[in-house]
Protein backbone atom coordinates (compact mmCIF):
# COMPACT_ATOMS: atom_id res chain seq x y z
CA UNK A 1 0.00 0.00 0.00
CA UNK A 2 2.53 3.03 1.25
CA UNK A 3 4.91 1.57 -1.66
CA UNK A 4 2.23 1.91 -4.37
CA UNK A 5 1.14 5.26 -3.28
CA UNK A 6 4.97 6.59 -2.69
CA UNK A 7 5.44 4.77 -6.54
CA UNK A 8 2.47 6.59 -8.11
CA UNK A 9 3.81 10.09 -6.30
CA UNK A 10 7.01 9.40 -7.93
CA UNK A 11 5.52 8.64 -11.25
CA UNK A 12 3.39 11.92 -11.05
CA UNK A 13 7.04 13.46 -10.39
CA UNK A 14 8.32 12.05 -13.52
CA UNK A 15 5.79 13.13 -15.48
CA UNK A 16 5.12 16.41 -14.83
CA UNK A 17 8.90 17.52 -14.20
CA UNK A 18 10.20 15.81 -17.40
CA UNK A 19 7.39 18.07 -19.77
CA UNK A 20 8.24 21.10 -17.61
CA UNK A 21 11.61 20.35 -18.21
CA UNK A 22 12.31 20.49 -21.85
CA UNK A 23 9.36 23.34 -22.02
CA UNK A 24 10.75 25.73 -19.57
CA UNK A 25 11.84 29.23 -20.63
CA UNK A 26 15.05 29.48 -18.45
CA UNK A 27 17.91 26.79 -18.31
CA UNK A 28 18.42 26.99 -14.79
CA UNK A 29 15.40 25.80 -13.98
CA UNK A 30 15.02 22.81 -16.31
CA UNK A 31 18.41 21.69 -14.97
CA UNK A 32 16.64 21.98 -11.61
CA UNK A 33 13.73 20.19 -13.19
CA UNK A 34 15.66 17.43 -14.42
CA UNK A 35 17.33 16.81 -10.85
CA UNK A 36 14.01 16.12 -9.45
CA UNK A 37 13.57 13.65 -12.47
CA UNK A 38 16.56 11.76 -11.90
CA UNK A 39 15.82 11.78 -8.32
CA UNK A 40 12.63 10.56 -8.75
CA UNK A 41 14.20 7.83 -10.91
CA UNK A 42 16.55 6.81 -8.28
CA UNK A 43 13.31 6.24 -6.03
CA UNK A 44 11.79 4.36 -8.33
CA UNK A 45 14.92 1.79 -8.55
CA UNK A 46 14.91 1.83 -4.34
CA UNK A 47 11.10 0.70 -4.85
CA UNK A 48 12.51 -2.10 -6.91
CA UNK A 49 15.04 -3.26 -4.43
CA UNK A 50 18.06 -2.62 -6.51
CA UNK A 51 19.78 -0.31 -3.77
CA UNK A 52 23.16 0.01 -5.55
CA UNK A 53 21.55 1.23 -8.01
CA UNK A 54 19.86 3.80 -6.53
CA UNK A 55 23.17 4.82 -5.00
CA UNK A 56 25.00 4.86 -8.61
CA UNK A 57 21.72 7.33 -9.52
CA UNK A 58 22.44 9.79 -6.96
CA UNK A 59 25.95 9.71 -6.73
CA UNK A 60 26.46 9.94 -10.26
CA UNK A 61 23.56 11.72 -12.21
CA UNK A 62 22.65 13.72 -9.41
CA UNK A 63 25.71 14.60 -7.90
CA UNK A 64 28.32 14.67 -10.56
CA UNK A 65 26.03 15.09 -13.82
CA UNK A 66 24.09 18.16 -12.36
CA UNK A 67 26.90 19.67 -11.02
CA UNK A 68 28.40 19.53 -14.36
CA UNK A 69 25.36 21.05 -16.63
CA UNK A 70 25.41 23.98 -13.51
CA UNK A 71 28.88 24.63 -14.06
CA UNK A 72 28.15 24.84 -17.92
CA UNK A 73 24.56 26.94 -17.56
CA UNK A 74 26.58 29.54 -15.20
CA UNK A 75 29.49 29.45 -17.54
CA UNK A 76 27.45 30.29 -20.79
CA UNK A 77 24.45 32.31 -19.72
CA UNK A 78 23.96 35.17 -18.38
CA UNK A 79 21.75 35.56 -14.87
CA UNK A 80 18.32 35.52 -15.23
CA UNK A 81 18.39 35.56 -19.27
CA UNK A 82 15.53 33.62 -20.81
CA UNK A 83 15.97 31.24 -23.25
CA UNK A 84 13.10 32.04 -26.07
CA UNK A 85 11.07 29.56 -26.68
CA UNK A 86 10.97 28.72 -30.83
CA UNK A 87 7.92 29.69 -32.87
CA UNK A 88 4.89 27.10 -32.94
CA UNK A 89 5.28 26.77 -36.85
CA UNK A 90 8.90 25.52 -35.98
CA UNK A 91 7.57 23.24 -32.67
CA UNK A 92 4.90 21.89 -34.33
CA UNK A 93 6.52 18.74 -36.22
CA UNK A 94 8.43 17.70 -33.06
CA UNK A 95 5.34 18.15 -30.97
CA UNK A 96 3.38 15.97 -33.52
CA UNK A 97 5.91 13.20 -34.02
CA UNK A 98 6.67 12.92 -30.04
CA UNK A 99 3.08 12.55 -29.77
CA UNK A 100 2.46 10.37 -32.51
CA UNK A 101 5.90 8.20 -31.09
CA UNK A 102 3.58 7.98 -27.73
CA UNK A 103 0.54 6.72 -29.01
CA UNK A 104 2.07 4.28 -31.15
CA UNK A 105 4.37 2.87 -28.32
CA UNK A 106 1.28 3.09 -25.94
CA UNK A 107 -0.34 1.00 -28.52
CA UNK A 108 2.04 -1.72 -28.33
CA UNK A 109 2.03 -1.65 -24.87
CA UNK A 110 -1.25 -2.05 -23.93
CA UNK A 111 -1.94 -4.83 -26.05
CA UNK A 112 1.53 -6.79 -25.30
CA UNK A 113 2.40 -6.31 -21.68
CA UNK A 114 0.09 -8.54 -20.26
CA UNK A 115 1.74 -11.34 -21.74
CA UNK A 116 5.35 -10.75 -19.88
CA UNK A 117 3.77 -9.55 -16.42
CA UNK A 118 4.60 -11.51 -14.08
CA UNK A 119 4.56 -10.80 -10.05
CA UNK A 120 7.63 -9.90 -8.39
CA UNK A 121 8.29 -11.58 -4.92
CA UNK A 122 9.98 -9.54 -2.83
CA UNK A 123 13.74 -10.17 -2.55
CA UNK A 124 16.88 -9.49 -1.45
CA UNK A 125 19.77 -8.48 -3.29
CA UNK A 126 23.17 -10.71 -1.81
CA UNK A 127 26.04 -7.21 -2.04
CA UNK A 128 29.03 -10.39 -2.42
CA UNK A 129 27.12 -11.78 -5.13
CA UNK A 130 26.92 -8.51 -6.73
CA UNK A 131 30.49 -8.10 -6.61
CA UNK A 132 31.37 -10.93 -7.70
CA UNK A 133 29.60 -10.38 -10.72
CA UNK A 134 30.67 -7.01 -11.31
CA UNK A 135 34.38 -8.24 -10.89
CA UNK A 136 33.97 -11.88 -12.01
CA UNK A 137 35.42 -13.22 -15.26
CA UNK A 138 33.41 -16.36 -15.90
CA UNK A 139 30.03 -16.48 -17.40
CA UNK A 140 27.47 -13.70 -17.16
CA UNK A 141 30.26 -12.05 -14.83
CA UNK A 142 31.18 -8.33 -16.22
CA UNK A 143 35.19 -7.92 -15.65
CA UNK A 144 35.73 -6.44 -18.89
CA UNK A 145 32.99 -4.02 -19.66
CA UNK A 146 33.98 -2.88 -16.17
CA UNK A 147 37.63 -2.04 -17.58
CA UNK A 148 36.60 -1.42 -20.61
CA UNK A 149 34.23 1.74 -18.88
CA UNK A 150 37.90 1.91 -17.10
CA UNK A 151 39.67 3.38 -20.38
CA UNK A 152 36.48 4.72 -21.99
CA UNK A 153 36.75 7.81 -18.31
CA UNK A 154 40.40 7.60 -18.75
CA UNK A 155 39.86 8.95 -22.86
CA UNK A 156 37.39 10.97 -21.94
CA UNK A 157 39.08 12.73 -19.14
CA UNK A 158 41.92 13.58 -21.66
CA UNK A 159 39.61 14.44 -24.42
CA UNK A 160 37.75 17.12 -22.27
CA UNK A 161 40.62 18.42 -20.71
CA UNK A 162 42.17 18.72 -24.57
CA UNK A 163 38.80 20.29 -25.82
CA UNK A 164 38.45 23.10 -22.87
CA UNK A 165 41.57 23.99 -22.32
CA UNK A 166 42.38 27.47 -23.60
CA UNK A 167 44.83 27.77 -26.84
CA UNK A 168 47.86 29.51 -26.11
CA UNK B 1 -14.74 3.17 -8.89
CA UNK B 2 -13.65 1.22 -5.65
CA UNK B 3 -12.71 -2.44 -7.73
CA UNK B 4 -10.62 0.29 -9.82
CA UNK B 5 -8.82 2.09 -6.20
CA UNK B 6 -8.67 -1.51 -4.42
CA UNK B 7 -6.77 -2.77 -7.67
CA UNK B 8 -4.55 -0.22 -7.89
CA UNK B 9 -3.73 -0.14 -4.25
CA UNK B 10 -3.11 -4.08 -3.64
CA UNK B 11 -0.51 -6.58 -5.46
CA UNK B 12 2.76 -5.58 -6.89
CA UNK B 13 3.09 -2.68 -9.19
CA UNK B 14 2.28 -3.83 -12.35
CA UNK B 15 5.23 -3.81 -15.18
CA UNK B 16 2.99 -1.45 -17.46
CA UNK B 17 3.07 1.32 -15.47
CA UNK B 18 6.64 1.68 -14.95
CA UNK B 19 6.81 1.40 -18.96
CA UNK B 20 4.23 3.87 -19.25
CA UNK B 21 5.75 6.87 -17.32
CA UNK B 22 9.17 5.47 -18.92
CA UNK B 23 7.62 6.08 -22.26
CA UNK B 24 6.19 9.53 -21.65
CA UNK B 25 9.34 10.52 -20.07
CA UNK B 26 11.10 9.52 -23.42
CA UNK B 27 9.31 11.36 -26.01
CA UNK B 28 9.14 14.27 -23.34
CA UNK B 29 13.26 13.89 -24.19
CA UNK B 30 12.79 13.21 -28.34
CA UNK B 31 10.15 16.55 -28.24
CA UNK B 32 13.32 18.78 -26.43
CA UNK B 33 15.61 17.46 -28.69
CA UNK B 34 14.08 18.13 -32.00
CA UNK B 35 12.51 21.64 -30.64
CA UNK B 36 14.72 23.60 -28.59
CA UNK B 37 17.71 25.57 -30.08
CA UNK B 38 19.96 25.48 -27.24
CA UNK B 39 22.89 23.01 -27.15
CA UNK B 40 22.53 22.37 -22.83
CA UNK B 41 18.54 21.75 -23.89
CA UNK B 42 19.79 19.32 -26.14
CA UNK B 43 21.95 17.60 -23.67
CA UNK B 44 19.37 17.78 -21.14
CA UNK B 45 17.13 16.00 -23.77
CA UNK B 46 19.74 13.69 -24.34
CA UNK B 47 19.84 12.92 -20.70
CA UNK B 48 16.14 12.09 -19.97
CA UNK B 49 16.36 9.93 -22.56
CA UNK B 50 18.89 8.01 -21.38
CA UNK B 51 17.28 7.57 -18.15
CA UNK B 52 14.24 6.15 -19.75
CA UNK B 53 15.93 3.52 -21.53
CA UNK B 54 17.77 2.84 -18.05
CA UNK B 55 14.56 2.49 -16.49
CA UNK B 56 13.44 0.02 -19.12
CA UNK B 57 16.58 -2.16 -18.55
CA UNK B 58 15.61 -2.38 -14.62
CA UNK B 59 12.34 -2.77 -14.86
CA UNK B 60 12.66 -5.83 -17.18
CA UNK B 61 15.39 -7.26 -15.12
CA UNK B 62 13.77 -7.07 -11.97
CA UNK B 63 10.39 -8.36 -13.27
CA UNK B 64 11.16 -11.07 -15.94
CA UNK B 65 14.39 -12.54 -14.48
CA UNK B 66 14.76 -11.49 -10.67
CA UNK B 67 17.57 -13.98 -10.61
CA UNK B 68 20.04 -12.29 -13.50
CA UNK B 69 21.46 -9.12 -13.57
CA UNK B 70 21.76 -8.75 -17.13
CA UNK B 71 19.96 -5.58 -17.35
CA UNK B 72 20.71 -4.05 -13.79
CA UNK B 73 24.92 -4.10 -15.66
CA UNK B 74 23.40 -2.77 -18.42
CA UNK B 75 22.10 0.05 -16.80
CA UNK B 76 25.29 0.46 -14.57
CA UNK B 77 27.29 0.42 -17.63
CA UNK B 78 24.78 2.98 -19.47
CA UNK B 79 25.07 5.68 -16.43
CA UNK B 80 28.94 5.15 -16.77
CA UNK B 81 29.05 6.14 -20.67
CA UNK B 82 26.15 8.78 -20.16
CA UNK B 83 28.38 10.13 -17.67
CA UNK B 84 31.80 10.41 -20.04
CA UNK B 85 29.29 11.74 -22.97
CA UNK B 86 28.43 14.42 -20.97
CA UNK B 87 31.47 15.73 -19.48
CA UNK B 88 32.96 15.63 -23.35
CA UNK B 89 29.66 17.38 -24.75
CA UNK B 90 29.82 20.18 -22.02
CA UNK B 91 33.54 20.81 -22.45
CA UNK B 92 32.67 20.77 -26.17
CA UNK B 93 29.77 23.72 -25.48
CA UNK B 94 31.90 26.11 -23.33
CA UNK B 95 34.86 25.70 -26.27
CA UNK B 96 32.19 26.63 -28.77
CA UNK B 97 30.86 29.37 -26.44
CA UNK B 98 34.36 30.65 -26.67
CA UNK B 99 33.96 31.05 -29.84
CA UNK B 100 30.36 31.70 -30.98
CA UNK B 101 29.59 33.83 -27.46
CA UNK B 102 26.13 31.50 -27.83
CA UNK B 103 25.28 28.16 -27.68
CA UNK B 104 22.71 28.40 -30.16
CA UNK B 105 22.20 24.49 -32.53
CA UNK B 106 21.71 27.43 -35.66
CA UNK B 107 25.18 29.32 -35.37
CA UNK B 108 27.29 25.98 -35.27
CA UNK B 109 27.78 26.35 -38.65
CA UNK B 110 29.66 28.94 -38.41
CA UNK B 111 32.20 27.10 -36.91
CA UNK B 112 33.18 25.32 -39.92
CA UNK B 113 34.05 29.01 -41.75
CA UNK B 114 37.04 30.18 -38.89
CA UNK B 115 39.11 32.78 -39.81
CA UNK B 116 41.85 30.94 -41.07
CA UNK B 117 39.84 30.69 -44.70
CA UNK B 118 40.13 34.54 -44.37
CA UNK B 119 44.12 34.44 -43.32
CA UNK B 120 45.09 31.75 -45.98
CA UNK B 121 45.30 34.63 -48.94
CA UNK B 122 47.56 36.10 -46.47
CA UNK B 123 49.55 33.04 -46.23
CA UNK B 124 49.87 32.65 -49.59
CA UNK B 125 50.48 35.95 -49.96
CA UNK B 126 53.42 36.18 -47.36
CA UNK B 127 56.10 34.23 -49.34
CA UNK B 128 55.78 36.60 -52.40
Amino acid sequence: MAEHIIFYILSAIIVVFSIMAVTSKRLIRSATYLLFVLLAIAGWYLILDYEYLFAVQTAVYAGGIMVLFIFAILLTQKPGEKVPVEPMSQRIWAIVLSLAGVLFCGTIIYQNITRVYKLSQHFEIDTHLLGKTLMGTDKFQYLLPFEAISVLLLACIVGAIMIARKRS
Amino acid sequence: MGEILTNLFSGAIPLDAYIAVSLVMFFAGIYGFMSRKSLLMVLISIELILNATDVNFVVFNRYLYPEHFEGFFFALFTIAVSACETAVAIAIVINIYRNLNNVNVDSLDKLSEPEEQEKLPENQQTPN
